[in-house]
């Protein structure tokens, strides 16, 4: 029981951050069609510019008050991973708009590509690791056999995702660029017909995409301590499995979706072995993707002649 | 020209105008610049990690953007006004190759065969190896994989991110085959190229009912699943540190090695490791060679004329009464096929393999390969792949960089970032590969090539 309670802590914070990553996938599927393959490297990416920033502010401020740091460097890197986000909309996709049905996605491979070596060629192919931080936790259950904890870095990335999430909530149910983007996603003829601005809400979804990778960034960087070039890769995989479990184009079936594969790869390495949690999940996606295509939370696709 | 019409007024105006562009360009990457290039981070003595700051190279990147874009801009401008714009090839050079394809393929199937001899020549016995091996045999390995999957992606149209999975088959067929029942390379060159189809049935069989961009993904899943397994799986497959001594390839028994029943010696030639090496070209050369026939001779049949037909419109097919499932499996298990042939071939080349070879990585490279060439031409797949091999091969050769950039400039370093690059690049400048241009199979009288613009869903 004790262990349960302890790896479902851990699972959901895993999960929280893939969710997060799973959101920039499914926006991006729901409005243009598309897999946005180098979504994981612009989370990688993000994480980069995090510890940059993290760096720098703690050699300029001194390393004294963790939270205050963590949040500037949250909405710095939140800005500045959009703007990368936004450039590559720009460059790599943009133009392959209305053009053939898999253009888009090996422009998307190439963008991964180049992101991916950008980052080991400026930065180093080494393991970029960051002194430990947030090393405190409190106890829950005090057991003799298996104490559960939870630490305050889980607090701080479960809050803050809980939050962000609610915020983002907000932005795209309440807000007139909500709907502009729910009207994009539904029908983009339509919507331009009726005066909505289909390239800038295109633009905006990115950014929006990017602005929660890159929260997902810091919270990678505040849990593991230690970020590599090729880190992008897997979670960005996994967190696509999540937004396919989830039902791709839902929102709330890409968190649910990021939760239940962050519960079941942790649940996997306690309970059966640690050697085969990369497989796990993708046997997850391949079975989702055959047997039920439209996921969890999705609206099955109608082919339409 | 063109330009005369323009008033000078005019052309301030669209100087303004591209130098405005150039200024937010630049300030766009000077933002995209500001993290990640400003500051490098480094791990000192201690092991801790300290920033470099390096607005130097901030400075060029700004500055080479600025220009670029301010080039781009002014070019835009005056292809605007006029027909001015310069053409990279003129016009007809498509036209012109495909009406004397049979010559030129003609004319590089010498060329392939005579290459050894060529390279032995120009270079010597020594520098021979570097050509024959790393130039040949190495981009003649990514041509017959992008001609395997060509048959996948080219002519059945089905995205297959994975294919590194049956390449990984067949070399871990003949590896583990070979070593430990000794069986020949002759026959276990059939055998893998069996077994990855046979993988391909399997894995082909559930998810071929999915469509596009879910298919990719599931076969990526597939291709990550079965590394993952070759890595953790040790008993069977010794895991991280893969297999070596891997026995290599004999000459119908001979071996190449300088003893007595040698093949140097069998021949009454003097021993050197260039003659295994154009063994191996030759090998190669004839599975390549193999893979196009049969794609050539299968477009042409039925099952071919299926596969084409299901790219362009699946429903219509259904309706006309072709088995989807049938016709799709047998694409991707004859795709798998000659991936497992070139895999059994890269094990028995190597005399080393480890989960490493077969990353994901080099399945996004054969893709490339395939698409950039143009889906579905061969030639286009050859094209891609002396590109974009051996263009990566040639970046090792620019050492006289490294006097202008300083010693520790080193080009191979920017190889994947340039290949990247060239597949967004190359995307957004020809959406359907350098030679998008179709030959059909079925015609009334005369054979008319399909121009690019006519290519698309359902007309081509």
């Amino acid at each position: 029981m004790e262990v349960f309670v302890q790896q479902l802590i851990n699972g959901l914070t895993l999960g929280s951050i893939y969710g997060l990553i799973a959101i920039g996938y499914t926006m991006v599927f729901g409005i243009i069609g598309m897999v946005n393959f180098a979504h994981g490297d612009v989370f990688m990416l993000s994480a980069f510019i995090a510890l940059i920033f993290f760096m720098l502010i703690s050699a300029w401020f001194g390393a004294g008050l963790i939270v205050l740091a963590l949040i500037f460097v949250l909405i710095l890197a939140m800005f500045f991973t959009s703007l990368w986000n936004w450039t590559i909309e720009r460059v790599a996709y943009r133009p392959l708009r209305g053009s053939f049905r898999l253009a888009p996605l090996i422009s998307a491979i190439g963008m991964s590509i180049f992101l991916m070596n950008f980052v080991q060629v400026v930065q180093g192919p080494r393991n970029k690791p960051i002194p430990p931080m947030l090393n405190k936790s409190i106890l829950l259950i005090d057991s003799a056999t298996y104490p559960v904890s939870i630490s305050y870095k889980q607090v701080v990335i479960i809050v803050t995702t809980i939050v962000l999430l609610a915020a983002f909530w907000y932005l795209v149910q309440k807000t007139p660029l909500g709907r502009a983007q729910r009207a994009c996603e539904q029908d983009r003829k339509m919507a331009s017909l009726l005066g909505v601005d289909v390239d800038r809400t295109i633009s905006i979804t990115f950014v929006m995409g990017a602005a929660l990778a890159a929260v997902a960034g810091v919270m990678y960087l505040v849990l593991y301590g230690v970020v590599n070039f090729a880190d992008g890769f897997t979670p960005g995989v996994k967190a696509f499995t999540a937004a396919v479990l989830g039902g791709i184009g839902s929102l709330p079936g890409a968190v649910l979706g990021g939760l239940l594969i962050g519960l079941i790869e942790v649940m996997w390495s306690a309970y059966f072995t640690i050697d085969y949690k990369d497989v796990a999940a993708f046997c997850i996606l391949a079975v989702v993707l055959v047997f039920m295509p439209s996921g969890i939370l999705g609206r099955p696709e109608v082919e339409k002649v | 020209m063109a330009m005369d019409a323009s008033t000078p007024a005019k052309r301030q105006a669209d100087m303004t105008k591209a130098l405005k562009e150039a200024a937010f360009a630049a300030l766009i990457t000077f933002g995209l610049c500001i993290p990640i290039i400003a500051w490098g981070t480094r791990q000192n003595l201690d092991n801790q990690l300290v920033l470099d700051p390096r607005w130097d190279a901030v400075a060029w990147a700004v500055a080479i953007v600025f220009v670029g874009r301010f080039l781009m801009a002014l070019r835009q401008q005056t292809r605007g006004e006029g027909k001015s714009a310069v053409r990279l090839l003129p016009h007809g050079t498509i036209g012109f190759f495909q009406r004397h394809s049979r010559m030129f393929s003609l004319f590089g199937l010498g060329f392939l065969l005579t290459f050894p001899i060529i390279a032995i020549n120009l270079a010597g016995w020594g520098g021979a190896l570097k050509w024959i091996d790393n130039f040949g045999v190495q981009i003649l390995i990514y041509v017959m994989l992008g001609w395997g999957l060509n048959i996948v992606v080219g002519l059945a149209g089905l995205l297959d991110l994975g294919y590194v999975a049956f390449y990984a088959v067949g070399a871990y067929s003949y590896a583990l085959l070979a070593k430990n029942f000794g069986l020949s390379f002759w026959i276990l060159l059939p055998l893998s190229g069996i077994l990855a189809a046979f993988w391909g049935l399997i894995l082909g069989f559930p998810v071929l009912r999915l469509r596009g961009d879910y298919l990719a993904i599931v076969t990526l899943a597939f291709g990550e699943i079965i590394r993952l397994v070759l890595i953790n799986w040790t008993d069977f497959s010794n895991g991280y540190a893969g297999i070596s001594g891997i026995p290599r390839p004999t000459f119908f028994g001979i071996p190449f090695t300088a003893a007595d029943d040698g093949f140097a010696a069998v021949f009454g030639l003097e021993f050197s490791p260039l003659y295994r090496t154009i063994f191996l070209y030759y090998v190669i050369l004839c599975l390549a060679l193999l893979t196009a026939y049969v794609s050539l001779r299968l477009r042409r049949l039925p099952v071919g004329r299926a596969w084409e037909a299901l790219r362009e419109d699946e429903i219509a097919c259904r309706s006309l009464g072709i088995n989807t499932t049938n016709t799709k499996l047998t694409a991707f298990s004859l795709g798998a096929m000659f991936g497992g042939f070139a895999g059994s071939f890269f094990a028995a080349r190597q005399g080393f393999i480890s989960p490493e070879s077969f990353v994901f990585m080099e399945s996004a490279v054969i893709l490339a390969i395939v698409v950039l060439g143009g889906m579905g031409s061969l030639w286009g797949c050859a094209i891609a792949a002396i590109a974009m091999i051996g263009g990566t091969e040639l970046l090792r050769e620019l050492d006289w960089l490294k006097q202008i950039f300083g010693q520790d400039f080193d080009p191979t370093k920017y190889r994947m970032l340039i290949f990247g690059f060239a597949m967004v690049v190359i995307m957004i400048w020809k959406p359907r590969g350098l030679i998008s241009t179709r030959e059909p199979t079925a015609f009334l009288k005369e054979k008319k090539a399909i121009s690019s613009d006519m290519v698309q869903e359902g007309h081509g």
